[in-house]
Protein backbone atom coordinates (compact mmCIF):
# COMPACT_ATOMS: atom_id res chain seq x y z
CA UNK A 1 0.00 0.00 0.00
CA UNK A 2 1.20 3.54 -0.86
CA UNK A 3 1.80 5.64 1.90
CA UNK A 4 0.44 9.34 1.83
CA UNK A 5 4.06 10.63 2.33
CA UNK A 6 4.68 8.49 -1.01
CA UNK A 7 1.58 9.86 -2.74
CA UNK A 8 2.69 12.82 -1.65
CA UNK A 9 5.94 12.60 -3.04
CA UNK A 10 4.75 11.52 -6.12
CA UNK A 11 2.72 14.79 -6.86
CA UNK A 12 4.56 18.05 -7.96
CA UNK A 13 2.85 21.39 -8.51
CA UNK A 14 2.27 22.75 -12.11
CA UNK A 15 2.09 25.83 -13.31
CA UNK A 16 0.96 26.26 -16.86
CA UNK A 17 -0.13 29.18 -18.87
CA UNK A 18 -0.54 30.94 -15.66
CA UNK A 19 -3.21 28.48 -14.24
CA UNK A 20 -2.44 26.87 -11.01
CA UNK A 21 -2.83 23.64 -10.82
CA UNK A 22 -3.59 21.96 -7.47
CA UNK A 23 -0.89 19.09 -7.02
CA UNK A 24 -1.99 15.73 -8.33
CA UNK A 25 -3.22 13.43 -5.61
CA UNK A 26 -3.74 15.99 -3.02
CA UNK A 27 -7.68 17.07 -2.78
CA UNK A 28 -7.97 20.72 -4.06
CA UNK A 29 -8.83 22.90 -1.29
CA UNK A 30 -11.73 25.17 -1.59
CA UNK A 31 -9.65 28.39 -1.60
CA UNK A 32 -11.61 31.62 -1.49
CA UNK A 33 -11.62 33.23 -4.84
CA UNK A 34 -9.48 36.27 -5.19
CA UNK A 35 -6.49 35.29 -3.04
CA UNK A 36 -2.87 34.90 -4.67
CA UNK A 37 -2.44 32.59 -7.08
CA UNK A 38 0.58 31.26 -5.16
CA UNK A 39 -1.99 30.54 -1.86
CA UNK A 40 -4.55 29.15 -4.03
CA UNK A 41 -1.33 26.59 -5.47
CA UNK A 42 -0.23 25.61 -2.23
CA UNK A 43 -3.17 25.35 -0.39
CA UNK A 44 -4.33 21.61 0.36
CA UNK A 45 -7.17 20.23 2.22
CA UNK A 46 -5.80 18.39 5.08
CA UNK A 47 -6.75 17.47 8.51
CA UNK A 48 -5.02 18.10 11.59
CA UNK A 49 -5.18 15.23 14.65
CA UNK A 50 -8.55 15.86 15.80
CA UNK A 51 -9.43 17.92 12.97
CA UNK A 52 -11.82 17.21 9.90
CA UNK A 53 -9.48 18.36 6.62
CA UNK A 54 -9.27 22.29 6.58
CA UNK A 55 -7.69 24.49 4.22
CA UNK A 56 -3.90 24.26 4.85
CA UNK A 57 -2.13 27.31 4.53
CA UNK A 58 0.93 27.01 6.54
CA UNK A 59 1.98 23.92 8.49
CA UNK A 60 4.17 24.89 11.00
CA UNK A 61 3.18 27.00 12.97
CA UNK A 62 -0.36 25.62 12.11
CA UNK A 63 -2.72 28.03 9.84
CA UNK A 64 -5.92 26.07 8.72
CA UNK A 65 -9.07 27.70 7.16
CA UNK A 66 -12.35 26.46 8.09
CA UNK A 67 -14.38 25.23 4.20
CA UNK A 68 -17.40 27.65 3.53
CA UNK A 69 -19.76 24.52 3.77
CA UNK A 70 -19.26 24.53 7.75
CA UNK A 71 -20.72 27.86 7.83
CA UNK A 72 -23.85 26.08 7.08
CA UNK A 73 -24.80 25.85 10.32
CA UNK A 74 -24.76 28.42 13.17
CA UNK A 75 -22.37 27.08 15.62
CA UNK A 76 -18.99 26.14 14.46
CA UNK A 77 -18.22 21.90 14.40
CA UNK A 78 -15.05 22.02 16.85
CA UNK A 79 -13.33 20.00 14.18
CA UNK A 80 -14.05 22.21 11.66
CA UNK A 81 -12.64 25.38 13.55
CA UNK A 82 -9.83 27.08 12.32
CA UNK A 83 -6.89 26.90 13.32
CA UNK A 84 -4.50 30.30 13.81
CA UNK A 85 -0.67 30.54 15.62
CA UNK A 86 2.07 33.05 15.71
CA UNK A 87 4.53 30.10 17.25
CA UNK A 88 5.86 26.84 16.32
CA UNK A 89 5.93 25.48 19.48
CA UNK A 90 2.91 24.67 20.66
CA UNK A 91 3.21 22.46 24.02
CA UNK A 92 0.26 19.72 24.35
CA UNK A 93 -1.13 20.30 28.22
CA UNK A 94 -2.57 18.14 30.06
CA UNK A 95 -5.77 18.91 32.10
CA UNK A 96 -4.79 18.37 35.38
CA UNK A 97 -1.51 19.84 35.84
CA UNK A 98 -1.95 23.03 33.98
CA UNK A 99 -2.80 25.99 35.83
CA UNK A 100 -2.79 29.18 35.34
CA UNK A 101 -1.18 32.34 37.14
CA UNK A 102 -2.89 35.54 38.17
CA UNK A 103 -0.94 38.32 39.13
CA UNK A 104 0.80 41.46 37.84
CA UNK A 105 1.78 44.61 39.56
CA UNK A 106 -1.59 46.16 39.67
CA UNK A 107 -2.86 43.12 41.67
CA UNK A 108 -2.82 43.32 45.29
CA UNK A 109 -3.12 39.18 45.30
CA UNK A 110 -1.60 37.14 43.13
CA UNK A 111 -2.94 34.02 42.63
CA UNK A 112 -2.55 30.33 40.94
CA UNK A 113 -5.86 28.67 39.64
CA UNK A 114 -6.16 25.04 38.29
CA UNK A 115 -9.35 24.23 36.11
CA UNK A 116 -11.35 22.30 39.10
CA UNK A 117 -10.40 25.50 41.48
CA UNK A 118 -11.95 27.93 38.58
CA UNK A 119 -15.11 25.50 38.10
CA UNK A 120 -15.42 25.38 42.16
CA UNK A 121 -14.75 28.62 42.89
CA UNK A 122 -16.40 31.08 40.53
CA UNK A 123 -19.65 30.92 38.39
CA UNK A 124 -19.57 28.96 35.77
CA UNK A 125 -21.63 30.99 32.37
CA UNK A 126 -22.01 30.65 28.79
CA UNK A 127 -21.94 32.45 25.87
CA UNK A 128 -21.73 32.19 21.85
CA UNK A 129 -19.55 34.23 20.32
CA UNK A 130 -17.74 34.62 16.84
CA UNK A 131 -13.70 34.29 16.80
CA UNK A 132 -12.42 35.78 13.92
CA UNK A 133 -8.86 36.60 13.07
CA UNK A 134 -8.25 39.72 12.80
CA UNK A 135 -6.77 39.06 8.99
CA UNK A 136 -9.42 37.38 7.92
CA UNK A 137 -10.05 37.65 4.22
CA UNK A 138 -6.62 39.02 4.11
CA UNK A 139 -5.87 37.29 0.94
CA UNK A 140 -8.78 39.31 -0.81
CA UNK A 141 -6.79 42.53 0.02
CA UNK A 142 -5.73 44.97 -3.30
CA UNK A 143 -2.99 45.05 -3.55
CA UNK A 144 -2.23 41.89 -1.49
CA UNK A 145 -0.42 42.39 1.37
CA UNK A 146 1.60 40.21 3.25
CA UNK A 147 0.50 37.84 5.70
CA UNK A 148 -1.50 34.59 6.57
CA UNK A 149 -3.65 34.49 3.45
CA UNK A 150 -7.01 34.05 4.28
CA UNK A 151 -10.05 33.47 2.29
CA UNK A 152 -13.77 33.39 3.76
CA UNK A 153 -13.03 30.76 6.65
CA UNK A 154 -10.73 32.41 9.33
CA UNK A 155 -14.00 32.28 12.06
CA UNK A 156 -15.96 30.21 13.42
CA UNK A 157 -18.59 30.62 15.99
CA UNK A 158 -18.85 28.50 19.41
CA UNK A 159 -20.80 28.24 22.61
CA UNK A 160 -18.18 28.80 25.08
CA UNK A 161 -18.65 28.11 28.60
CA UNK A 162 -15.86 29.15 31.70
CA UNK A 163 -15.79 32.05 33.86
CA UNK A 164 -15.83 35.30 33.82
CA UNK A 165 -12.44 37.23 34.02
CA UNK A 166 -13.68 40.05 36.36
CA UNK A 167 -14.80 37.17 39.06
CA UNK A 168 -10.68 36.28 38.68
CA UNK A 169 -9.52 39.95 38.67
CA UNK A 170 -11.88 40.66 41.87
CA UNK A 171 -9.82 38.04 43.93
CA UNK A 172 -6.60 38.98 42.35
CA UNK A 173 -7.88 42.67 43.62
CA UNK A 174 -7.41 45.09 40.88
CA UNK A 175 -5.34 48.57 42.13
CA UNK A 176 -6.89 51.50 40.99
CA UNK A 177 -3.40 52.14 38.92
CA UNK A 178 -4.36 49.58 36.53
CA UNK A 179 -4.63 50.26 33.00
CA UNK A 180 -4.39 47.14 30.86
CA UNK A 181 -4.78 43.25 31.96
CA UNK A 182 -2.19 40.58 29.49
CA UNK A 183 -2.39 37.23 28.38
CA UNK A 184 0.18 35.25 27.78
CA UNK A 185 -0.12 31.31 26.47
CA UNK A 186 2.25 28.21 26.54
CA UNK A 187 3.25 28.28 22.57
CA UNK A 188 6.68 29.63 22.26
CA UNK A 189 8.56 30.75 19.15
CA UNK A 190 11.50 27.68 17.70
CA UNK A 191 14.04 30.89 18.41
CA UNK A 192 14.80 31.33 21.80
CA UNK A 193 14.75 35.15 20.20
CA UNK A 194 11.32 35.25 18.63
CA UNK A 195 9.16 37.75 20.77
CA UNK A 196 6.64 35.48 22.83
CA UNK A 197 2.94 35.81 22.08
CA UNK A 198 1.81 38.49 24.84
CA UNK A 199 -1.36 40.45 24.44
CA UNK A 200 -3.09 43.04 26.07
CA UNK A 201 -6.50 44.44 26.70
CA UNK A 202 -8.04 47.73 28.13
CA UNK A 203 -9.09 47.23 32.10
CA UNK A 204 -12.57 48.26 30.68
CA UNK A 205 -12.38 45.46 28.69
CA UNK A 206 -10.66 43.15 31.18
CA UNK A 207 -14.12 43.78 33.08
CA UNK A 208 -16.61 43.59 31.48
CA UNK A 209 -19.00 40.74 31.82
CA UNK A 210 -18.55 38.95 28.15
CA UNK A 211 -14.55 38.26 28.69
CA UNK A 212 -14.32 35.01 30.28
CA UNK A 213 -11.90 32.21 30.62
CA UNK A 214 -13.07 28.91 28.65
CA UNK A 215 -12.49 25.52 28.86
CA UNK A 216 -15.75 24.33 26.87
CA UNK A 217 -16.71 24.86 23.28
CA UNK A 218 -20.11 23.78 21.86
CA UNK A 219 -20.12 21.53 24.96
CA UNK A 220 -16.83 19.83 24.65
CA UNK A 221 -13.39 20.30 26.15
CA UNK A 222 -11.64 22.82 23.72
CA UNK A 223 -9.95 20.80 21.09
CA UNK A 224 -6.10 21.22 21.33
CA UNK A 225 -5.61 23.38 18.48
CA UNK A 226 -8.07 25.57 19.77
CA UNK A 227 -6.44 26.15 22.98
CA UNK A 228 -6.37 23.32 24.98
CA UNK A 229 -6.99 23.42 28.70
CA UNK A 230 -8.47 27.00 28.27
CA UNK A 231 -8.17 30.27 26.85
CA UNK A 232 -9.45 34.06 27.16
CA UNK A 233 -12.31 34.61 24.85
CA UNK A 234 -13.12 38.51 24.56
CA UNK A 235 -16.59 38.05 22.25
CA UNK A 236 -17.09 41.30 19.38
CA UNK A 237 -12.71 41.93 19.59
CA UNK A 238 -10.43 40.01 16.61
CA UNK A 239 -9.14 36.43 17.91
CA UNK A 240 -5.35 38.08 18.19
CA UNK A 241 -6.92 38.52 22.07
CA UNK A 242 -8.24 35.32 22.45
CA UNK A 243 -5.05 33.60 24.04
CA UNK A 244 -5.05 30.61 23.59
CA UNK A 245 -3.44 27.35 26.60
CA UNK A 246 -3.10 30.55 28.30
CA UNK A 247 -0.98 30.25 31.51
CA UNK A 248 -0.52 33.75 32.77
CA UNK A 249 -2.99 36.93 33.39
CA UNK A 250 -1.36 40.03 34.43
CA UNK A 251 -2.90 43.17 35.54
CA UNK A 252 -0.62 46.04 34.45
CA UNK A 253 -0.29 49.59 35.37
CA UNK A 254 2.21 50.25 32.32
CA UNK A 255 1.57 49.26 28.83
CA UNK A 256 2.14 46.00 27.47
CA UNK A 257 5.26 46.31 25.10
CA UNK A 258 6.19 43.81 22.38
CA UNK A 259 6.26 42.89 18.95
CA UNK A 260 2.80 41.33 19.15
CA UNK A 261 1.30 44.83 20.60
CA UNK A 262 3.19 47.16 18.18
CA UNK A 263 3.89 47.38 15.14
CA UNK A 264 1.82 44.19 15.01
CA UNK A 265 -2.30 44.26 15.13
CA UNK A 266 -2.43 47.16 14.43
CA UNK A 267 -5.06 49.85 11.97
CA UNK A 268 -4.64 53.15 10.88
CA UNK A 269 -6.00 55.62 13.45
CA UNK A 270 -9.57 56.83 12.38
CA UNK A 271 -10.18 54.69 9.00
CA UNK A 272 -13.07 52.51 10.72
CA UNK A 273 -16.03 53.61 12.16
CA UNK A 274 -14.89 51.33 15.47
CA UNK A 275 -16.60 52.25 18.70
CA UNK A 276 -14.06 50.83 21.17
CA UNK A 277 -10.73 52.15 21.73
CA UNK A 278 -7.64 51.11 23.50
CA UNK A 279 -6.22 54.41 24.30
CA UNK A 280 -3.16 53.08 26.46
CA UNK A 281 -2.34 51.92 23.14
CA UNK A 282 -2.53 54.05 20.69
CA UNK A 283 -0.29 56.26 18.49
CA UNK A 284 -0.58 59.63 16.39
CA UNK A 285 -0.58 57.07 13.23
CA UNK A 286 -2.41 53.75 14.55
CA UNK A 287 -4.37 51.83 16.78
CA UNK A 288 -4.48 48.07 18.09
CA UNK A 289 -7.41 46.17 16.29
CA UNK A 290 -10.28 46.46 18.84
CA UNK A 291 -13.90 44.79 17.61
CA UNK A 292 -15.03 43.31 13.97
CA UNK A 293 -16.38 45.40 11.92
CA UNK A 294 -20.23 44.30 10.67
CA UNK A 295 -19.86 41.46 7.77
CA UNK A 296 -21.62 38.97 6.39
CA UNK A 297 -21.08 35.99 4.16
CA UNK A 298 -23.40 33.95 1.82
CA UNK A 299 -22.89 30.44 2.09
CA UNK A 300 -25.77 29.38 -0.63
CA UNK A 301 -25.30 29.31 -3.33
CA UNK A 302 -22.50 29.01 -4.60
CA UNK A 303 -19.61 31.22 -7.08
CA UNK A 304 -20.76 29.90 -10.43
CA UNK A 305 -23.45 27.83 -9.33
CA UNK A 306 -26.39 26.83 -12.23
CA UNK A 307 -29.82 27.13 -11.15
CA UNK A 308 -32.94 26.62 -13.06
CA UNK A 309 -35.08 29.66 -14.46
CA UNK A 310 -38.16 29.98 -12.85
CA UNK A 311 -37.47 28.10 -9.82
CA UNK A 312 -37.12 29.56 -6.46
CA UNK A 313 -33.36 29.70 -5.30
CA UNK A 314 -32.82 30.26 -1.67
CA UNK A 315 -30.33 33.05 -0.64
CA UNK A 316 -28.66 31.75 2.60
CA UNK A 317 -25.76 33.08 4.78
CA UNK A 318 -24.97 34.46 8.55
CA UNK A 319 -24.28 38.05 9.40
CA UNK A 320 -21.62 39.58 12.79
CA UNK A 321 -20.21 42.07 13.71
CA UNK A 322 -18.39 43.59 17.04
CA UNK A 323 -21.30 42.77 19.55
CA UNK A 324 -23.88 45.43 19.33
CA UNK A 325 -26.25 42.95 16.93
CA UNK A 326 -27.38 42.68 13.55
CA UNK A 327 -30.58 44.62 12.94
CA UNK A 328 -30.97 43.91 9.52
CA UNK A 329 -29.53 42.25 6.14
CA UNK A 330 -30.23 43.20 2.66
CA UNK A 331 -30.05 40.79 -0.21
CA UNK A 332 -29.38 42.35 -3.89
CA UNK A 333 -30.03 39.26 -6.78
CA UNK A 334 -28.84 42.81 -9.66
CA UNK A 335 -25.43 43.23 -8.73
CA UNK A 336 -26.56 45.87 -6.15
CA UNK A 337 -29.32 47.73 -8.31
CA UNK A 338 -31.94 46.99 -5.56
CA UNK A 339 -31.95 45.30 -2.57
CA UNK A 340 -34.79 42.95 -0.26
CA UNK A 341 -35.03 42.30 3.52
CA UNK A 342 -33.59 39.45 3.90
CA UNK A 343 -35.39 37.26 6.74
CA UNK A 344 -33.66 36.83 10.48
CA UNK A 345 -32.83 33.39 11.58
CA UNK A 346 -32.09 31.99 15.17
CA UNK A 347 -30.86 34.78 17.34
CA UNK A 348 -28.06 33.43 19.20
CA UNK A 349 -27.06 36.42 21.12
CA UNK A 350 -25.51 39.84 19.70
CA UNK A 351 -21.42 38.21 19.67
CA UNK A 352 -22.96 35.12 17.51
CA UNK A 353 -23.28 34.62 13.86
CA UNK A 354 -26.87 35.62 12.94
CA UNK A 355 -28.21 33.27 10.05
CA UNK A 356 -30.30 34.76 7.09
CA UNK A 357 -32.33 33.66 4.14
CA UNK A 358 -34.09 35.15 1.51
CA UNK A 359 -35.92 33.16 -1.86
CA UNK A 360 -35.91 34.96 -5.17
CA UNK A 361 -36.61 33.20 -8.45
CA UNK A 362 -34.67 33.95 -11.12
CA UNK A 363 -34.96 34.18 -14.80
CA UNK A 364 -33.32 33.42 -17.48
CA UNK A 365 -29.83 34.19 -17.76
CA UNK A 366 -26.75 35.41 -15.06
CA UNK A 367 -27.49 36.74 -11.80
CA UNK A 368 -25.13 38.38 -9.14
CA UNK A 369 -26.59 37.73 -5.75
CA UNK A 370 -24.90 39.89 -3.00
CA UNK A 371 -25.73 40.69 0.76
CA UNK A 372 -25.26 43.81 3.04
CA UNK A 373 -25.79 43.45 6.98
CA UNK A 374 -26.33 46.31 9.42
CA UNK A 375 -25.83 46.68 12.86
CA UNK A 376 -27.52 48.01 15.55
CA UNK A 377 -25.19 51.09 15.74
CA UNK A 378 -26.12 51.37 11.75
CA UNK A 379 -22.96 50.34 10.16
CA UNK A 380 -22.75 48.64 7.55
CA UNK A 381 -20.37 46.82 5.02
CA UNK A 382 -18.18 48.65 2.69
CA UNK A 383 -19.02 48.56 -1.87
CA UNK A 384 -15.04 49.41 -1.62
CA UNK A 385 -12.06 48.47 0.26
CA UNK A 386 -10.70 50.06 3.28
CA UNK A 387 -7.32 49.42 1.93
CA UNK A 388 -4.61 48.76 5.31
CA UNK A 389 -1.10 47.43 5.42
CA UNK A 390 -1.88 44.54 7.42
CA UNK A 391 -5.24 43.79 5.19
CA UNK A 392 -7.94 43.65 8.55
CA UNK A 393 -11.52 44.30 8.56
CA UNK A 394 -12.05 43.66 5.07
CA UNK A 395 -15.70 43.60 5.16
CA UNK A 396 -16.20 44.18 1.03
CA UNK A 397 -20.02 43.20 0.25
CA UNK A 398 -19.40 40.11 -1.53
CA UNK A 399 -20.61 38.96 -4.86
CA UNK A 400 -21.61 35.45 -6.32
CA UNK A 401 -22.40 34.84 -9.75
CA UNK A 402 -25.40 32.43 -10.51
CA UNK A 403 -26.63 31.37 -14.07
CA UNK A 404 -30.12 30.45 -14.09
CA UNK A 405 -30.88 28.45 -17.50
CA UNK B 1 -8.93 5.71 -0.81
CA UNK B 2 -7.78 9.25 -0.01
CA UNK B 3 -9.39 8.76 2.95
CA UNK B 4 -7.80 5.70 4.37
CA UNK B 5 -4.38 7.44 3.13
CA UNK B 6 -4.91 10.23 5.12
CA UNK B 7 -6.32 7.97 8.29
CA UNK B 8 -3.00 5.67 7.81
CA UNK B 9 -1.05 9.02 8.04
CA UNK B 10 -2.63 10.16 11.10
CA UNK B 11 -2.17 7.26 12.98
CA UNK B 12 1.40 7.89 12.58
CA UNK B 13 1.34 11.60 13.10
CA UNK B 14 -0.48 10.99 16.23
CA UNK B 15 2.71 9.72 17.91
CA UNK B 16 3.06 10.50 21.48
CA UNK B 17 5.94 13.11 22.32
CA UNK B 18 5.11 14.40 18.63
CA UNK B 19 5.19 18.27 19.58
CA UNK B 20 3.98 19.30 16.29
CA UNK B 21 2.26 16.60 14.09
CA UNK B 22 2.36 19.04 10.78
CA UNK B 23 5.82 18.95 10.66
CA UNK B 24 6.09 15.48 9.43
CA UNK B 25 4.01 16.53 6.13
CA UNK B 26 5.94 19.21 5.09
CA UNK B 27 8.59 17.56 2.93
CA UNK B 28 5.63 17.44 0.39
CA UNK B 29 6.46 21.58 -0.10
CA UNK B 30 8.56 21.85 -2.94
CA UNK B 31 9.84 25.18 -3.41
CA UNK B 32 10.93 25.87 -7.10
CA UNK B 33 14.73 25.14 -7.63
CA UNK B 34 17.09 28.03 -8.59
CA UNK B 35 20.26 29.69 -7.01
CA UNK B 36 20.15 30.09 -3.29
CA UNK B 37 17.21 27.50 -2.85
CA UNK B 38 19.25 25.80 -0.16
CA UNK B 39 20.08 29.12 1.81
CA UNK B 40 16.41 29.50 2.04
CA UNK B 41 15.69 25.81 3.08
CA UNK B 42 18.68 26.29 5.94
CA UNK B 43 17.72 29.45 7.40
CA UNK B 44 14.03 29.92 6.87
CA UNK B 45 12.71 26.13 8.25
CA UNK B 46 14.29 26.15 11.37
CA UNK B 47 11.29 28.43 12.82
CA UNK B 48 8.06 28.34 10.01
CA UNK B 49 7.40 25.81 7.28
CA UNK B 50 8.49 26.75 4.19
CA UNK B 51 4.92 26.92 2.77
CA UNK B 52 4.87 30.65 3.92
CA UNK B 53 7.20 31.65 0.80
CA UNK B 54 4.79 30.29 -1.83
CA UNK B 55 1.43 31.44 -0.01
CA UNK B 56 2.90 35.02 -0.09
CA UNK B 57 3.70 35.04 -4.06
CA UNK B 58 3.54 36.26 -6.52
CA UNK B 59 3.11 40.07 -5.12
CA UNK B 60 5.90 41.08 -3.16
CA UNK B 61 8.79 43.00 -5.19
CA UNK B 62 12.45 43.09 -4.17
CA UNK B 63 12.18 45.63 -1.25
CA UNK B 64 9.30 43.78 0.44
CA UNK B 65 11.22 40.77 0.42
CA UNK B 66 14.15 42.92 1.61
CA UNK B 67 11.80 44.15 4.31
CA UNK B 68 10.76 40.95 5.29
CA UNK B 69 14.37 39.44 5.60
CA UNK B 70 14.47 42.21 7.45
CA UNK B 71 11.64 41.77 9.97
CA UNK B 72 12.48 38.31 10.62
CA UNK B 73 15.71 38.76 11.58
CA UNK B 74 15.49 41.87 13.45
CA UNK B 75 12.19 42.04 15.46
CA UNK B 76 11.23 38.13 15.15
CA UNK B 77 15.00 37.17 15.94
CA UNK B 78 15.77 35.01 13.47
CA UNK B 79 19.08 33.42 13.46
CA UNK B 80 19.67 33.95 9.52
CA UNK B 81 23.17 33.76 8.45
CA UNK B 82 24.20 37.05 7.39
CA UNK B 83 26.12 35.68 4.53
CA UNK B 84 23.28 34.18 3.42
CA UNK B 85 21.14 36.86 3.01
CA UNK B 86 21.98 38.16 -0.22
CA UNK B 87 21.18 34.86 -2.06
CA UNK B 88 17.88 33.98 -0.02
CA UNK B 89 16.80 37.88 -1.34
CA UNK B 90 17.89 37.34 -4.58
CA UNK B 91 16.12 33.72 -4.56
CA UNK B 92 12.88 35.14 -3.13
CA UNK B 93 12.54 38.40 -5.31
CA UNK B 94 13.09 36.40 -8.57
CA UNK B 95 11.10 33.37 -7.33
CA UNK B 96 8.27 34.41 -5.93
CA UNK B 97 8.77 38.10 -6.50
CA UNK B 98 6.55 40.55 -8.69
CA UNK B 99 8.04 41.05 -11.39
Amino acid sequence: MLTRRQVLLGATGSAVGGLVLPRLGLAAAPVTPGVPTGTAGEAILEALPGKKPLIKLSYRPPNYETPVQYFKDVLTPNDAFFVRYHLSTIPELDAKSWRVKVGGEAATTPAEYSLDDLKRGFEQVEIVAVNQCSGNRRGLSQPHVQGVEWGYGAMGNARWKGVRLKDVLAKAGVKKEAIEVAFNGADEGASDKTPDFIKSVPIWRALEDSTMIVYEMNGQPLPHFNGFPARVVVPGWTGTYWMKHVVAINVLSKPQGGFWMNPAYRIPTGKFPLVDRFITQETDVNTPITEMVVNSLITAPVNGQKVKAGQAVEVKGIAWDGGYGIQSVEVSTDGGASWRPATLGQDLGRYSFRPWSHRFTPGAGKHMVMAKATNRQGATQTTTLVFNPAGYHNNVIQKVEITAA
Amino acid sequence: MRHLLLVAALATLAAPGLVSPAAADEAQIKLKDGPGKEAVETNCAGCHSLDYIPMNSPFLDRGKWDATIKKMIGPLGAPIDAKDVPAILDYLAKNYGSS
